[in-house]
Formats: structure tokens, C-alpha cells, sequence
């Protein structure tokens, strides 16, 4: 029946410009279109529904806020993933770091809001969210780096067993005496990161009550961090070395142990920071299950955006658009609810991932349709024969 | 604790480690065949939606069971498609499906029957009913025997029979038939399994499917047998558990047995033991029975008790050499 | 080995038998790259018929493609003077034709048993199909001499006897023509010896085999006809008898080779690398390296021969810091060294030592790095490639651009990334990164597998000229030829020892024997 064929897959090669900017955007595209046949399916218009999505997500200056609140939550858990990526590592476990990083910058909020300004509370909510989140990430990087156990399974169970815990805390500690609620009590102003309404005004967009904060800008540092990381720093080099070939590593001299727990470490650090954004800028208190999934829309925002953090920013303001924009729709159109989102978030994880190089074939072939005639001179160069 | 307290605590066992059995069968054939898949727990969830939305409209268990089972297995192809035909990430293509099924199980349950989420209750004749063993009401009274009889033995739906007697089935299927040799020669050696004359990529999409009806029969158990409509996020990581017994039993089917059925004894016991101190210890928070599946899988992995070894060749995509 | 006059019945020329298998106009590619063009060839029925030719000549390819592995984009294959068309391995099967792979295609976990049937199992249930495959494989290992434990788990046999498995495979499913790719390379002379009187037998029972090879012993010892190939094309079919060595070389290469590499007299200094008592045990209990101790001095190459899989590999992992060993002691220039630590590889180059791995697609490079990322691989803690904690990309390149010139490194882009170059100039990158710093060191493991033969001559001539400028070389090699040509002394690997030293005259046969672990005085009784 079915047979397999030997493919030529990296034999032919697309340019790289057409490989880094066409494939990813067909690959969302797919997404997209079956997401619109499954709108189609409860029988509403996708045209309709993406009118109302792009207007609820950039149409006014309050959904904008919105958009970009949601954004940082997934830039933030999209770097995390993508770090560990380079470090040929697949953390699931986003949810939970973020989560253990909530519990960081809940006690750091709890311990000052009474007695100091948010900006002193601010760096320590940082460290500790960051640092919890890093420890939570830090015994599946050891225990798959000096045991060998498999870091997806093991970063799996971790969300599980950090549910279990905070659920366990939230009931039985940090809730106020009294209280029914699983959550701790409100936050102070000395607990609360203010809002960026400030950076926005003279761009002439009112963000109104949305919670953007100024954890937005924590995740754009963070990208840029990301970035001189991974291409312009020596640990970065060792990190990528590690990812594409462990033999390598070894071979260089780098140690596998070290840098998979630096790596796990960085990348559970920047999902524990995430929790900033929810926790301190938002809410003003840790609730049951405040992460929400962002810790998976990372692993979506990651593979969309290729693990650069100009892919990330692009891939998380879309994903903070369908959060955004999908709670509009949900008011507009009833039938369309926001569980909409995570059948998208599932396409876009199986088109840009799962099915990364499902169009590349057929692109190839077109693109040798259209370049032949200029290629010909080169046709004569001698090329190893590969065994 | 009492007898008839014991015998409560092992009856709800059973029906708890009954999904559990049966989705990690499916894995095992998925797994071992080379094809790793975290995906049990969306095949499992979209299999509950399936087989209630249809169970409750049509009315038939049985329909709603095959609607079940195809669901799961339409997500088994895509799972397939993706790692077999593709070469994809299992990984990856496993984590799309989990979401994919969450999605739209919520999403279709939404709009369809406007009841946030839930389908609509299932008349009798939707779900599978319990069994009475013969003579269970007879030797009820009998001291020992007649509530083991009755009472853990009977008395369960035709799903929870047909779960245990999988477990058989699939050793013999594993270890006797050319089908299982094959099987697990494709997830140590593809490569030779290819040169056997053999498709590689036409066993692997058997195992899968394989694991889709398994998936499917665990999801309509969750719906349709053992509760009576489908809630959102109804499996709550039963999908998960049946993967770390699939791991913590090294990929075989008798302790795989022996596994869920300690999971779903921890799950069971956690009921029980809610607000009640065990002498010595106090409070068990059940929070920590929860997590304490999860918690021996890591142990089990991290080699402090005994190793396991996946097959050999899970998770690589098969790309013949050059 | 065998008798030649064995082999006289069956050449008839005369005999209007078809081939047993003929190949017409066989033309594949990968991508951009021809593997295999307009192939025709006959290989008579009851004769050895060996296929020669260089690493990447299109050898395995063919092979690949008669046994239905890939499939050719033009051509004809006829079985018995009938074409077929063979899209898959049950189809060649089914024609009568088995392969063994290089790397043998065997279930690891499975015994002797399960791996003959796998695929020929003889009905649904696997009980009817498991004793007649017992009782076959009974007849089979009488009829050749082929005994093995049908019970026998794969992964506890060694490689010799993991071959023969793969042999009764293909003669369990009728195999009429058997085709076996490179299969010496795994065994000691005496275990090749033996295969090839196997081989002998089946062709005298009226077999056909296809040997294929890059040695030229073999095909001089073992085939009746033989065919070479250069460059994806079949360049000459003769018979074996009426060729020689030096011919088929030429055949090979298209020109005429050097077979020895010219240097002068080595001056050896002062020990650099001195080795004691080194000791490793792998995870499976196994000891890879027992009580190794050798001392590499100034100015001097040491090979190491041995069949593969004899403990080389560690030793190069183990010096190289790749790998920590259990027990014994290093100094590099006299200064001692932890062998404890795992990951070590960083600091032995800070001391001097430099590494051309074996491997160079897994260790030597990372593939998907750009050439100028790997000219640094391993040397991207120093101080010229950047500044405290960062990166200097245009320091890096413009590094990566003098190795490019002074090695003629093509083609010659720092920006290209090292899978798009060929195997030579692979070589070549690595070759560049580990000399051009002037270690004292050098640790070299198969310096020229799959490079071609210009950059072969270039890579010894560098060799030569690094020990003639005081640096040790440690040269760990399969090719004999290579050893010998190259080193001042030859250390011989044996199970994880070093079983003998000769000097660089020991001949062929004396350093074959002692790779099977013979010492020359036993042999000499």
C-alpha cells in the first residue's frame, strides 16, 4: 500500500529568503483555512468572523492593549521554548514554570506591597519569579542530562505535579483566613506594575482599562537578550552546538550536563517571568490556574516564529490578536466561542511543526520551474557524490 | 478499614484504571511500533465528544461508540500522517493533537448544543449499561466471596470487561502473531524490517490506527459508560496517567495491567482518603495523591528504580540511508 | 585463499546461459548529484563477481537499487535473461536475490530465530512458521558450515557471527544471486577468510554472488570477474585473472596513484604523549580498552591499525577528552592530565593537543553551522574570537578566510554552511581548525575515508610536513595501506589492547595476523 519513496529532501534546495519567509507563512495559512471550515462547519462566515477579530484585536486602542497584554504573556513562554530549542531540548513544561514563577512574584508582592513602591518590589518579583520558574526547570534539565530521562515526559509531568502543588498552596496557605477562594488576597499599589498608557498616549492610542503593563517591556528585553544570547554570545554558540549535535558538543569540549541545565534553566527563567504580567500587572493577586495555557501557546508561538525572536514577536502578537480578538468575536458571533483559539493554536503547532516540510517539496519544484533557465550555466559543477 | 470499605475502594479501581488500560494499549501498539504519541489524551477527549454528541442525539451506545472510535482514529491518521509520511515530530504532533482535540471538542460542543461546553444527557438506550453477572444476586450474602462476586466483579459495563480482556489479547497479538513481530521489529529496526521486504510506513499507520480504536474505546468509556454525557475537558490528564503506565510497565502488556491498576488505586484511594488522617502520617493532602502518579513516572525515568527503555527506534522518523 | 581450479567449470564462455542478473542503462540520482549513469553490466550465473571502486563511486547505490531498496530513474534489470522490474525488496526477494548491508539490517533485541523469519513468517501466527524456520535453518548450517544459535539474542553475537545471520536471511528466503556490500570491514582477516571460502561454496553450489568492495586484496583473492567503477559509471569488466592490483587502481582513480606517500627520515624528539595503563569499560560491561600504555614523541607518527571496533575509537575519545576513562595515566609534554573527568576535551587543547575525529559529520562539524562557525568549533573560548562573554563575527570570518585560502578550501564562502561542502573539503575544514594553531598533538582518526583522491595526497602531504615540524601524530586508521605508508611505527589494536609494535616495513600479511591477536611468536609455532 503505501509505499516510501527515497525523497530528495535537501538535495534541492529553496533560497533561503523564500525558505525563511514563504513556507512559514503558507504553513499558517493552512492553519487558518481549516480553521475557517471548521467556523464553516457550525455553520457561521470565517470572512465574517475575521472581520470582527481583526476589529475586536487592533480596531481600537483598548483592544490593542489587550492584544499586546496577551502578546508578552506568549513572548515570554515563545522565547522560553525556543531556548531550550537551540539547546535541542523541547520543554513542555512552559505551564508549569510559569506557574512555580506566579508562586516567585505572589511571595515577593505579598512580603513588600505594605512597605515599599512597586519599583522596589519590581526587581525582587523579577528574581524570584524568574528564579522560581528556573528551579522548576532545572531538575528536568539535570535529571535528563545526568539520568537520561526524557525531558518531554519529565517536563509533562512537571505542569501536572506544579498544578497539584500550587493547588495544594493556594487551599491550604496562601489563601487569607476566611477566605473560600483559592487565591491570595490583593495586592497593594506596592505590588501593582503600572499600567503603559503613558507610552502609548503620544502615538495617539488610548489603551483605556486594558492591563497592559510594563512586563511588555520586560518581554521585549528579553527578546533582545534572546537574541545576543543565542547568535552573539559564546554560551549561545555552545548552546546551538549542543542542539544540532551532542557529539559535536563533546567534541568541542562543552559539556552536555552544563549547558542543558543552563539552557533548561534560562528558558524556565523566562517562563517564570511571564507570570509578572498576570500576577503583578493584572490581577493583583495568584489565582488557580492564572497561566491559562500561555505556557502552550509558547510551543505554538515558538515553532511559528522558527525560535527567533523576530518570529516570536510576530507569531505572539498573533496569537495576543486571536486571544484579543476571539473574545470580541465570542460577544458578536455567540456561536463562535474562544475555544476557538486553541483548535487554531493546534493547527498552527501541526502545520509549523508537525508538518514543517509538507509545502517544501512541491515549492522546490516550482521554484526549479522558474529559476531553471538561469541556472544552467552552474549545471556542470561538480558535486561530491554523497554516500 | 472495614472489608466492605476495601471491596468499594477496589471496585472504583476498576472503573477508574478501565480508560487507563485501554488508552495505554493503544500507545503500547503506537510506541512500540515506533511511533511515539502524547497524543493519547486528545484521541481519548475527542472520542468522549464524539461518541456522547452522538450517543445523544441517535441514541444508540453503540453508535456513539463508533463515532467514538472514529474520531480517535481520524486523529491517529493525522498523528500518522505527520510522523510517518511526513517525518514530522512525533513530539510536536502529538502536543497538536492534544490541543486540536481540545479545541474542538469545546468549540463544536459549544455551538452545536449550546449548553457551554456539555453535551445534552444521554437517554439509557446512548450509554452502556452495567452487567449482572449470573447468580450475582444470589451469593451476595456469601461472607468474602459474595461481594468480591457481586460486587467487584459484576456489575460493570461491557466496556470495563472488554478493557481487561484486551489486556491478554494484546500480549498474544504482541508476542504470537506475525502482525506483533513485525510491530516490534519496526520499533527497534525499521531499517530491517524495510529490507524484510516489508512497508515500514504501512505497519506504522496499522499501529496507529491500532491506537486510535483503543484511544476511542477509552473516550466513549469516559462518556458514554461510565458517566452519562460529556463535560469539557472530561479526560483531565487521564491521557497523560495512561502514558506514565505505559512508560512505568516498559512497554508491556501485562504490567501494563499491573500499572494502571495501581493509578487508578491511588486515584481511588484519593477519594477516599479525603480529609481523613491515616494513622502515623495525618492528612494526606489530595493533592499529593493526585500528583503521586506523575511523581513515580519521573522517579521511573530518572533510573532510581529500574530503567526503562523505550523501543529502540521511537520518536525517529524513517528515512532510508544514502 | 581459494583454489583456482575450482572455479574453471563454471566461465564457459561459450555457454549461451543468460547472466544471472544483467543491468541495462541504470541511471539514478539524488537531487543534483548522479549517482549511478548509463550502468550495463552482466554478471554470469556461478561466478563471484566483485564490484570495485572508490567511496561515493555509485557501489552501494546499484547494489541498492537491484535489491529494490531505491528505485533506478532509467534502466532495465533482467533476472535470468527476463527483465523485471524490482520496486521494493519483497520483489527482489521473490527474484531470487539477497543482500547483506554494510550495516547489518538485524533486530538487535531479537534472536538468531526472529530475525531469519522476520518477513517470511509462514502464516498469521508465528508458531506453525517458528519450527519449520528451525528445522531449515538446521539444513542451512549444516550444508554451509554456518552454525549460530538459532536462540541467540543478536546483540550478545559478535559482528562475525551477526554477518552470518544476515547470510542465512538471504539464504532462507532462496536467494539465488547474493549481494554483499563492503562486509569485511567489520572483520578481522581470518573471519574475511572464512567468508570468502563461504562464498566459494555457494558459487560451487551454483550461487551467484556480487561482492562489493573498495579493497583490492579481496577482489584479487575472492572474485572470479570483477567490474570497477569511478565516478557513478562502470569503467571496466574483466576477469580477475587477467588483471592486476595496480591496474584496478588506475581503473579506479583514472590515472595513475601513488601508492606511497614520500617522506623523509623521522627525527623524534622528546616523548609529548605519554600513555599508561589506560583502562575503559563501556556501559554494557564490556572492556573496550585494557592496559594501554605507548609513548608518542617529537616529531613522529604512530599508527594505529586494527580492525575496526577493536578499541580505537575509545582510545581516540579517550585521549581527545571526549570521553572519561576509568583508570590509568595521561601527561601530554609532562604534564599530567585528569582522565576522570567527563567533558574534558577543552582543557587537552588548552595543553597542546589538537583532534581530527573520525567521524567528522557527527563530531568534526556541525553541519548546519556556517564554514566560519565550524573553523571555530572547539577553539570558540579563545581570545581573538571575541570579547568577554561575546562573539566577534567579523574577527571569526575574517579567520575562516585565511584557512579557506591556505588549505584551497572550496568553494570558498565562510557563510556557507559545512553540509553543502564536499566530503574533501569537509576534511579540509577540519583539517585547517586542528593544525593551523601548531599543537603539539595531533590526534588523526581516518583522516580520508570518503574524501576523494587529490585531497587524499594533499591531507598526507600536510601530515608529513606536521611531523617533519616536531608535532606527535597519533594516526588511527582501517586503511593498512595508509598505516603503512604513513606512520614511523605501527601499534597494533586487538580487543581493547595493544597486542604488538612493528616498524613501518612489517608487511600486509604480519600486521594482519596480529590484528586477530596472534603475537608473532605464536604464530611463528
Amino acid at each position: 500500500m503505501t509505499k516510501i519513496r527515497s525523497r530528495t529532501r535537501g538535495t534541492a534546495r529553496l533560497p533561503a529568503w523564500l525558505d525563511y519567509s514563504l513556507v512559514p507563512v503558507l504553513n499558517v495559512a493552512a492553519a487558518f483555512v481549516i480553521s475557517g471550515l471548521v467556523v464553516l462547519l457550525v455553520g457561521e462566515s470565517p470572512i465574517e468572523a475575521v472581520g470582527y477579530l481583526v476589529y475586536g484585536a487592533f480596531g481600537y486602542g483598548e483592544g490593542i492593549g489587550f492584544t499586546l497584554f496577551y502578546a508578552t504573556n506568549f513572548m515570554l513562554t515563545g522565547l522560553a521554548v525556543a531556548v531550550a530549542f537551540h539547546a535541542g531540548l523541547f520543554n513542555i513544561g512552559g505551564e508549569g514554570q510559569a506557574y512555580l514563577g506566579g508562586l516567585g512574584c505572589a511571595l515577593a508582592a505579598l512580603m513588600l506591597d505594605r512597605y515599599v513602591p512597586w519599583w522596589v518590589t519590581f526587581p525582587v518579583a523579577l528574581a524570584l519569579s524568574a528564579g522560581f520558574g528556573a528551579v522548576w526547570a532545572l531538575i528536568p534539565g539535570w535529571l535528563s542530562a545526568k539520568r537520561g530521562s526524557h525531558i518531554v515526559i519529565t517536563t509533562i509531568m512537571f505542569n501536572f505535579i506544579a498544578a497539584s502543588f500550587m493547588v495544594w498552596l493556594l487551599v491550604e496557605h496562601l489563601s487569607p483566613i476566611g477566605s473560600m477562594q483559592p487565591e491570595t488576597r490583593t495586592f497593594g499599589p506596592g505590588g501593582t506594575l503600572p499600567k503603559l498608557d503613558w507610552l502609548f498616549a503620544p502615538l495617539g492610542i488610548d489603551i483605556g482599562t486594558s492591563p497592559l503593563n510594563i512586563t511588555f517591556l520586560v518581554a521585549l528585553a528579553a527578546c533582545l537578550l534572546v537574541y545576543l544570547l543565542i547568535w552573539r554570545t559564546r554560551l549561545g554558540f555552545e548552546i546551538r552546538t549542543l542542539g544540532h549535535s551532542p557529539t559535536a558538543a563533546l567534541y568541542a569540549g562543552i559539556s552536555p550536563v552544563r549547558i542543558t541545565v543552563i539552557a533548561m534553566m534560562i528558558s524556565g527563567a523566562l517562563a517564570g517571568l511571564m507570570a509578572l504580567n498576570p500576577v503583578l500587572g493584572d490581577q493583583q493577586r495568584l489565582q488557580i490556574d492564572f497561566v491559562g495555557g500561555a505556557g502552550f501557546v509558547g510551543i505554538a508561538v515558538a515553532l511559528m516564529g522558527r525560535a527567533h525572536p523576530v518570529g516570536i514577536v510576530l507569531a505572539s502578537i498573533l496569537f495576543g490578536a486571536l486571544y484579543q480578538g476571539g473574545a470580541e468575536l465570542a460577544f458578536d458571533m455567540p456561536a463562535i466561542s474562544r475555544d476557538m483559539i486553541v483548535v487554531i493554536q493546534g493547527l498552527v503547532i501541526l502545520f509549523a511543526g508537525a508538518l514543517e516540510h509538507m509545502f517544501r517539496p512541491g515549492l522546490t519544484h516550482g521554484w526549479s520551474l522558474i529559476s531553471r533557465p538561469r541556472e544552467t550555466g552552474e549545471a556542470g559543477r561538480p558535486k561530491e557524490i554523497a554516500r | 478499614m472495614s472489608f466492605d470499605a476495601l471491596i468499594l475502594v477496589l471496585d472504583s479501581t476498576i472503573r477508574l484504571s478501565v480508560p487507563l488500560i485501554l488508552a495505554a494499549l493503544g500507545g503500547l501498539f503506537s510506541e512500540r511500533a515506533g511511533v511515539f504519541d502524547i497524543g493519547l489524551e486528545g484521541k481519548m477527549l475527542i472520542a468522549a465528544f464524539a461518541a456522547a454528541a452522538v450517543g445523544a442525539v441517535y441514541g444508540s451506545a453503540w453508535l456513539g461508540l463508533g463515532a467514538g472510535i472514529l474520531a480517535s482514529v481520524a486523529l491517529s491518521l493525522v498523528h500518522g500522517y505527520a510522523s510517518i509520511s511526513q517525518r514530522g515530530s512525533q513530539i510536536v504532533s502529538g502536543v497538536a493533537i492534544n490541543f486540536l482535540a481540545a479545541g474542538l471538542t469545546a468549540f463544536l460542543g459549544y455551538a452545536w448544543f449550546s449548553r457551554g461546553g456539555q453535551t445534552p444527557p444521554l437517554p439509557p438506550s446512548g450509554r452502556f449499561q452495567t452487567l449482572t453477572l449470573p447468580f450475582a444476586d444470589a451469593v451476595r450474602d456469601v461472607p468474602i466471596f459474595g461481594p468480591i462476586y457481586s460486587t467487584l466483579l459484576s456489575g460493570h459495563n461491557l466496556l470495563v470487561y472488554l478493557g481487561f480482556l484486551a489486556v491478554p489479547l494484546t500480549a498474544w497479538i504482541i508476542y504470537r502473531t506475525r502482525f506483533g513481530l513485525r510491530l516490534r521489529a519496526v520499533g527497534e529496526n525499521p531499517a530491517a524490517v524495510d529490507t524484510a521486504g516489508i512497508s515500514v510506513a504501512w505497519l506504522r499507520y496499522r499501529a496507529v490506527i491500532v491506537c486510535g480504536i483503543f484511544c476511542g474505546l477509552a473516550g466513549a468509556y469516559l462518556s458514554i459508560a461510565q458517566s452519562a454525557g460529556f463535560v469539557r475537558d472530561m479526560t483531565a490528564g487521564k491521557g497523560f496517567i495512561a502514558l506514565a503506565a505505559l512508560i512505568f510497565a516498559k512497554w508491556r502488556p501485562w504490567p501494563l495491567l499491573g500499572a494502571c491498576l495501581l493509578f487508578g488505586l491511588l486515584d481511588a484511594a484519593a477519594i477516599r482518603l479525603q480529609g481523613v488522617s491515616v494513622p502515623g502520617i495525618g492528612e494526606v493532602p489530595v493533592q499529593f495523591m493526585q500528583a503521586l502518579p506523575y511523581i513515580l513516572v519521573v522517579v521511573l525515568l530518572a533510573g532510581f528504580i529500574g530503567k526503562a527503555v523505550p523501543p529502540r527506534a521511537g520518536g525517529v522518523p524513517y528515512v532510508k540511508e544514502r | 585463499m581459494t583454489e583456482a581450479a575450482l572455479r574453471d567449470p563454471m566461465r564457459d564462455p561459450a555457454a549461451a546461459r543468460p547472466p544471472a542478473i544483467e543491468l541495462v542503462g541504470i541511471d539514478k540520482s539524488f537531487g543534483p548529484v548522479r549517482a549511478n549513469r548509463d550502468i550495463h553490466l552482466r554478471i554470469e550465473k556461478g561466478t563471484i563477481h566483485g564490484i570495485v571502486g572508490e567511496n561515493g563511486a555509485g557501489k552501494s547505490t546499484l547494489m541498492s537499487i537491484l535489491y529494490g531498496y531505491y528505485h533506478a530513474d532509467a534502466g532495465q534489470i533482467l533476472v535470468d535473461g527476463k527483465p523485471i522490474d524490482i520496486r521494493s525488496p519483497d520483489e527482489a526477494i521473490a527474484a531470487g536475490i539477497g543482500m547483506v548491508f554494510q550495516h547489518f539490517m538485524l533486530v538487535d533485541t531479537f534472536t538468531v530465530l526472529e530475525n531469519v523469519m522476520l518477513g517470511v513468517e509462514g502464516g498469521a501466527r508465528l508458531k506453525g512458521g517458528a519450527a519449520k524456520v528451525r528445522a531449515e535453518l538446521q539444513r542451512l548450517e549444516r550444508d554451509f558450515v554456518l552454525e549460530v544459535d538459532p536462540d541467540a539474542r543478536i546483540e550478545d553475537l559478535p559482528v562475525g557471527l551477526q554477518q552470518r545471520v544476515e547470510i542465512l536471511k538471504a539464504l532462507y528466503r532462496g536467494a539465488e544471486t547474493l549481494i554483499l556490500d563492503e562486509p569485511t570491514g567489520v572483520l578481522t582477516p581470518a573471519e574475511a577468510d572464512h567468508l570468502f571460502r563461504i562464498l566459494a561454496q555457494l558459487r560451487d553450489q551454483g550461487r551467484t554472488v556480487i561482492l562489493i568492495t573498495h579493497k583490492l586484496r579481496e577482489i584479487m583473492e575472492a572474485t572470479d570477474n570483477v567490474s570497477v567503477m569511478r565516478r557513478g559509471e562502470i569503467v571496466a569488466t574483466m576477469k580477475t585473472t587477467e588483471t592486476s592490483p595496480a591496474a584496478l587502481a588506475e581503473e579506479m582513480v583514472g590515472r595513475r596513484v601513488l601508492l606511497r606517500v614520500e617522506k623523509a627520515e623521522a627525527k623524534p624528539g622528546a616523548p609529548i604523549l605519554e600513555v599508561a595503563d589506560l583502562s575503559l569499560t563501556d556501559s554494557r560491561g564490556v572492556k573496550r580498552l585494557d592496559d594501554v600504555s605507548f609513548d608518542i614523541r617529537a616529531g613522529e607518527i604512530v599508527g594505529v591499525a586494527g580492525v575496526a571496533g577493536n578499541g580505537q575509537s575509545e582510545l581516540m575519545e579517550v585521549l581527545s577528552g571526549m570521553r572519561k576513562a576509568d583508570g590509568g595515566r595521561l601527561a601530554i609534554d609532562g604534564e599530567p592530565v585528569d582522565l576522570t573527568r567527563p567533558a574534558a576535551a577543552a582543557s587537552r587543547r588548552r595543553l597542546g593537543l589538537a583532534h581530527v575525529p573520525e567521524d567528522r559529520h557527527r563530531a568534526g562539524l556541525v553541519t548546519a553551522f556556517s564554514e566560519d562557525e565550524n573553523a571555530i568549533l572547539g577553539y570558540h573560548d579563545d581570545a581573538h574570537y571575541g570579547r568577554g562573554l561575546f562573539l566577534d563575527r567579523r574577527a571569526i570570518r575574517d579567520h575562516a578566510v585565511r584557512h579557506i585560502e591556505q588549505y584551497d578550501i572550496r568553494p570558498p564562502d565562510p557563510r556557507l554552511k559545512a553540509a553543502n561542502f564536499s566530503g574533501g573539503n569537509q576534511q579540509k575544514i577540519v583539517l585547517a581548525r586542528e593544525m593551523e594553531r601548531g599543537p603539539k598533538i595531533l590526534i588523526v582518526g581516518q583522516p580520508t575515508r570518503g574524501v576523494d583522491i587529490g585531497a587524499i595526497e594533499f591531507i598526507h602531504a600536510r601530515l608529513v610536513e606536521m611531523r617533519d615540524a616536531g608535532c606527535a601524530i597519533l594516526l588511527v586508521s582501517v586503511e593498512l595501506d595508509e598505516i603503512r605508508g604513513l606512520s614511523d611505527r605501527i601499534l597494533v589494536m586487538c580487543g581493547g589492547r595493544i597486542v604488538g609494535e612493528r616498524g613501518p616495513e612489517a608487511s600486509e600479511a604480519e600486521l594482519g595476523l596480529l590484528m586477530t591477536g596472534i603475537s608473532s611468536t605464536e604464530a611463528a609455532q
